[in-house]
């Protein structure tokens, strides 16, 4: 069949056809591209995993000491401790507050715009929420440091706050740069559950909400945990703004009112200080590895309740 | 073409009306869709709705319960008395009329949640939460629809979606039935089934109509005749609106319409 074709085309502009029948090009150029897709990414984290363990292998720190709670990096400044406990329980502690704030707010919008906003408000909200994904971080950092931390400052002395720089300046503005993400996953799944059900629903003599509560949100369950998780996913990788509200402190997170740090702030933060090759840059290869471990474990946890949604 | 009614002519008038509808028009915005329909629905009895594609059968079917009000710009026109009691008047709760009139799809559209869940959806939003009064309406409703005895042992656990076509519109069927339905509604309700599901519903709608006024749109001339006691024929006008042509025993509308466009219909003339 597909020969004939070819033998087809060849007939119809002969100048073009340079190939023997039965040669497929697209399969060809889309089979290449696929492999040196899976190839880049095999070889990524290879390389990570490779420079993540060198901390161990070549610098001999015993591998339980990534889980002390203390940080001293610098031989300039006495014994060496490489303990990531702060920075892991930080990404965790940081992340988690963030989705806590941003999922409530993203699940209504979801909700929202798949369910009662009329077609107008949907065409508007859409491309809305699209501009505000692609507003750069350093935006939002820069909106922190300027705006939310001296308010914090000046107006969070009765909760604890100190300086404004702390765990919940962190978790706020990640929730805010996460909320479009997870609205609008949610709002895909909110969007896949098929129309004739809700109509199936109603026929059944139900009110709008009682079908929002009980069908909608069940039937889009593991969408809307997806959505989440993603969102955390991309806060656990968000840098920039984090490090330029949280306060990078390397200690382990005690009060969502002090500062705190994360792995991906202090990997930003100490990369200038040091040199390849020696302990101190290793440690931050092996908490890139970390930092790549928990978004691999976010992905499967993905993929099993995915597939647990069953069918639809 | 062989039929058998199962009410004698006698009885069929005897039968009380259950929907009153009087000058019926629905139009989409500024378009009628449907104009002229005046229609005696007799209760405990199964009415067929036929005619070609685009007359308004299924748009008519919807407005018995208000099905129409969730399209946007639908409006609709005259009288439709249920019981006594003017569905569209002002202080009538849709949600209330949608568990008094039952529908039934196209094409079967079971939730995706145990076949138990699917069924105890209706009497659980309508606050019923004891396990033993759940327990028994799902079983009876199942009993009813005809599918209980292929899905007993466990429609506890079974996803519903898992079951064949024929099976998801019973079990939509029973779903429909747990909210206590006086009317049901079906619309098409075979045309995604094959002719031994077909049958299998068939016969179910005529074990139904003994407790329950059904309604069935159907585009199948030979379904109208086995299972109706009465018939109604729906065509399009020259100003693209649908309207009744005639509506009788249907035996009568098979046998000896009194319009000739019914007459050319059902000989499948035309449509």
């Amino acid at each position: 069949m597909e020969s004939d074709i070819a033998t087809e085309m060849a007939a119809v502009r002969p100048e073009r056809v340079v190939l023997a029948p039965g040669i497929d090009v697209a399969r060809r150029v889309t089979g290449a591209a696929a492999t040196v897709v899976v190839l880049l990414v095999g070889l990524l984290l290879a390389f990570i995993a490779w420079n993540g363990i060198a901390l161990f292998r070549h610098s001999g720190v015993p591998i339980l000491e990534v889980f002390a709670p203390v940080w001293q990096p610098d031989p300039t400044s006495g014994e060496t401790t490489y303990g990531l406990l702060p920075f892991i329980l930080g990404t965790l502690g940081v992340v988690s507050v963030a989705a806590a704030l941003a999922a409530p707010l993203s699940l209504g919008l979801a909700l929202f715009m798949a369910e009662v906003a009329p077609p107008w408000a949907r065409r508007v909200m859409q491309p809305a929420m699209e501009v505000f994904v692609g507003i750069p971080s350093v935006v939002y950092g820069w909106l922190g440091l300027t705006v939310l931390v001296p308010f914090l400052a000046a107006n969070g002395k009765w909760a604890g706050f100190t300086s404004g720089f702390s765990w919940f300046a962190g978790s706020l503005v990640l929730a805010l740069m996460i909320l479009p993400t997870v609205s609008s996953v949610a709002y895909d799944s909110f969007r896949a559950v098929p129309p004739d059900l809700r109509t199936a629903s109603l026929a059944l003599g139900t009110t709008r909400w009682q079908t929002i509560r009980h069908l909608l949100l069940p039937a889009s369950g593991a969408g809307i945990v997806t959505a989440i998780v993603l969102g955390m996913m991309r806060a656990a990788g968000e840098a920039l703004a984090v490090q330029m509200v949280i306060g990078n402190r390397p200690l382990i997170p005690r009060s969502l009112f002090q500062p705190v740090t994360t792995l991906t702030a202090q990997i930003t933060l100490d990369m200038g200080n040091t040199v390849a090759g020696e302990t101190w840059n290793e440690a931050l290869w092996t908490m890139g590895l970390v930092l790549v471990t928990m978004s691999f474990a976010a992905v499967v946890l993905v993929r099993l309740l995915t597939r647990r949604a069953g069918p639809r | 073409m062989s039929y058998a009614p199962t009410i004698p002519a006698s009885a069929e008038s005897l039968a009380p009306t259950k929907i009153r509808v009087r000058d019926l028009r629905i139009s989409y915005d500024t378009r009628v869709a449907v104009r002229d329909v005046n229609l005696d629905v007799p209760e405990h009895a199964v009415t067929a709705f036929i005619g070609p594609s685009g007359c308004g059968k299924s748009t008519i079917l919807r407005c018995f319960d208000r099905m129409n009000d969730l399209i946007p710009g639908a409006s609709v026109h005259g009288s439709i008395v249920l019981d006594g009691e003017e569905i569209n008047a002002p202080g009538v709760q849709p949600v209330e009329l949608r568990r008094k009139v039952g529908l039934v799809f196209q094409k079967p559209n079971p939730f995706p949640m145990s076949i138990y869940e699917n069924v105890a959806y209706g009497p659980r939003r309508h606050g019923v939460s004891s396990r033993a009064a759940l327990d028994e309406v799902v079983e009876t409703s199942l009993r009813r629809a005809a599918i209980w005895d292929e899905v007993k042992d466990e429609y506890r656990r079974k996803n519903a979606l898992s079951l064949s076509g024929g099976q998801q519109q019973r079990l939509c069927i029973a779903r429909m039935l747990a909210t206590g339905p006086e009317v049901i509604l079906m619309d098409e309700p075979c045309s995604a089934l094959d002719p031994i599901a077909t049958l299998r519903i068939e016969q179910l709608i005529t074990e139904l109509k003994t407790q329950y006024t059904i309604l069935i749109v159907t585009h199948n001339m030979q379904q109208a005749a086995r299972v109706s006691d009465r018939t109604a024929f729906f065509t399009l006008g020259d100003d693209r609106a649908g309207y009744l042509v005639e509506e009788g025993p249907t035996r009568m509308i098979f046998t000896d319409p009194a319009n000739r466009l019914t007459e050319d219909y059902v000989a499948g003339r035309f449509g």
